[in-house]
């Protein structure tokens, strides 16, 4: 129960440092790594409502591990627009 | 395989082609999206006469599988991206992408990515509109999110890569409250599927779960107070481009919270009201921002904020669907009609920038050239998003506000009309100075040549204006539900 409740805690605290953080910053490096930071705090929420006195449901691991694969593609994206932007300083 | 996986399947397919065929990516795209046009009118004809009908891809059933549901109001929706992709798709070809003040090969590249991401978010919005549950939306969420910063980007200026950069983290942010809100949902009842909405109303996990649904739904609608990436986004896109993200793809999340309102029935009377308010603040923000724009497109821009309020507003004061007041068709019918007639508006304003030269609303009053059919489009097309008889957008209002004065509901009443009057105000700042005439137009004047822009443009807005005197055939699809 109670390493059920840190897992929970963690991951709620995780969620509101990279929400502060990603309303308060302008810096595109920083935003996107809060932006991982959030989604670390998500699927760690994820993954410990998923666990219920001892027996692990697959379903929201499935989840999870499909919001892993969507997180790599898209900070692929975000780190190609930034460089493009940073590369067009002289414009 | 059925028709019904096809919507999803073949535009996602014919990216992949077009992606690796990029000196032919036109000949996958036209006839990909005509194909998946016809496909929709023809599930949509299926519908209207056998009713609503449910596929589990595969034989999977929830939760593990793929459950898409064909409504009335998903084949509408399907309709209206077909419809408005397919005109866009035509001006696709005929302009490149952009207006060809950079050089040939430029263009090509332009137009080589503008395929690939167009058949995707065709793709994506299809798969959203006949999504059974919860998490499949999220991943169309994803496909679309990650597309329609491509089509921002595809201009290559620095404004439209910045904006693209703050379009897709704000995205994502969105998406992860989505997803996040899924988890709460599915560890509280077990099950994603849309059916399952109005048990999200019990509890105080449940409704937190439903608060993080709705709050994602609403950055990816751009939703006041949640709109601060769109204006950016959508005024510094190549206009193809924008008339794309602007009139289909926010309302792919506008749908998801339509369709959670009517499956959630009486219980989501909190997320209502709380949408009504953000509709109400979206009108006043939007139409402000409008008026003081100095860009055009940002002017369209910030009209789109305000229309998605008030489209918001009308699912807020529906009420639970089940009470069969007719205002959730409203909003339903707001949709569509915006869909066309802000597509055609930013293809107009691309136009007009290409004959100008600039998008300064204070040089449009011109010495040697009198307006053409793109002011023409933009005019009628202003009338549909005013909501003046006989367009599409006039009927949903009188349905909006004929059931909000049945029940006595005059403060909404009211901010509707400031909404409307603020609308016609901000759009006259733009037609007035078309209409214009007088000293400053030199003798020697002359109209802009046609160009494949004013038609498809033209055939927009008359599409807009058309669906207002045709408006019972909407209303009819949309009666037809899964009950």
């Amino acid at each position: 129960m109670t390493s059920d409740l840190i897992y929970i805690c963690a991951g709620s605290g995780l969620v509101g440092l990279a929400l502060y953080r990603l309303s308060t910053c302008r810096d595109m490096l920083l935003r996107v790594l809060s932006l991982n930071v959030l989604a670390v705090g998500v699927a760690m929420l994820f993954l410990a409502s998923a666990r219920h006195a001892g027996i692990t449901d697959a379903v929201p691991q499935a989840f999870v591990l499909t919001g892993i694969v969507v997180l790599v593609a898209v900070t692929a994206a975000l780190l190609a627009l930034a460089e493009r932007v940073d590369g067009q300083d002289d414009e | 395989m059925s028709d019904i996986s096809l919507l999803v399947l073949l535009p996602l397919l014919a990216s992949v082609g077009a992606a690796a065929t990029p000196r032919a990516s036109e000949l996958w795209g036209l006839p990909a999206t005509a194909l998946t046009a016809v496909l929709a009118l023809w599930l949509t004809l299926d519908v209207l006469q056998d009713g609503a009908r449910e596929v589990a891809i595969g034989g999977w059933a929830a939760p593990l599988g793929i459950v898409f549901v064909a409504d009335g109001l998903a084949a509408l929706m399907l309709l209206m991206t077909s419809g408005v992709g397919i005109v866009v798709a035509i001006q696709a070809t005929s302009w490149g992408v952009w207006p060809s003040s950079a050089g040939s090969e430029e263009a090509a590249s332009l137009r080589a990515g503008f395929w690939p991401l167009w058949l995707a978010t065709l793709g994506a919005m299809n798969a959203l509109f006949l999504s059974g549950d919860l998490f499949n939306i999220y991943v169309a969420f994803e496909i679309l999110g990650l597309t329609a910063v491509g089509l921002t980007a595809l201009s290559g200026t620095r404004s439209a890569l910045r904006a693209a950069f703050d379009y897709l983290s704000a995205g994502l942010a969105g998406s992860l409250m989505l997803l996040l809100g899924v988890a709460l949902a599915y560890s509280a009842i077990g099950r994603v599927d849309l059916e399952a909405v109005p048990m999200l109303a019990e509890t105080i996990t449940r409704r937190i779960a439903l608060a993080l649904l709705v709050t994602g739904l609403a950055v990816k609608a751009a939703l006041f107070p949640l709109h601060f990436w769109m204006p950016a986004a959508h005024s510094s896109a190549a206009p193809v481009a924008s008339a794309l993200l602007s009139a289909l793809v926010v309302k792919g999340a506008l749908y998801v919270i339509l369709r959670i309102s009517i499956e959630g029935g009486a219980g989501m009377e909190a997320v209502r009201f709380a949408l009504a308010i953000m509709g109400a603040g979206a009108m006043l923000w939007g139409a402000w921002g409008a008026l003081r724009a100095t860009r055009l497109k940002l002017l369209v821009a910030q009209s789109t904020i305000a229309q998605i309020g008030l489209i918001a507003l009308a699912i807020g004061v529906a009420g639970d669907s089940l009470q069969q007041n007719g205002l959730w068709q409203a909003a339903a019918l707001l949709m569509l009609s915006h869909a066309f007639a802000k597509a055609a508006m930013f293809i107009a304003v691309g136009r007009i920038a290409e004959e100008l030269g600039h998008d300064r609303i204070s040089g449009l009053n011109r010495k040697e050239l009198r307006p053409g059919a793109a002011e023409f489009a933009f005019a009628i097309a202003s009338v549909s998003l005013i909501g003046l008889p006989p367009t599409a957008g006039f009927i949903g209002k009188w349905l909006l506000i004929d059931g909000l004065i049945a029940r006595g509901a005059w403060i909404w009443v009211a901010l509707i009309l400031i909404g409307t009057a603020l609308s016609a105000a901000y759009l006259s700042r733009v037609v007035s100075r078309c209409l214009r005439g007088g000293p400053h137009i030199a003798a020697s004047a002359h109209h802009p040549a046609w160009s494949t822009g004013d038609i498809t443009a033209l055939g927009l807005a008359t599409s807009a204006l058309v669906l207002g005197l045709a408006s019972a055939l909407p209303l009819t699809l949309l009666e037809i539900t899964v009950k």
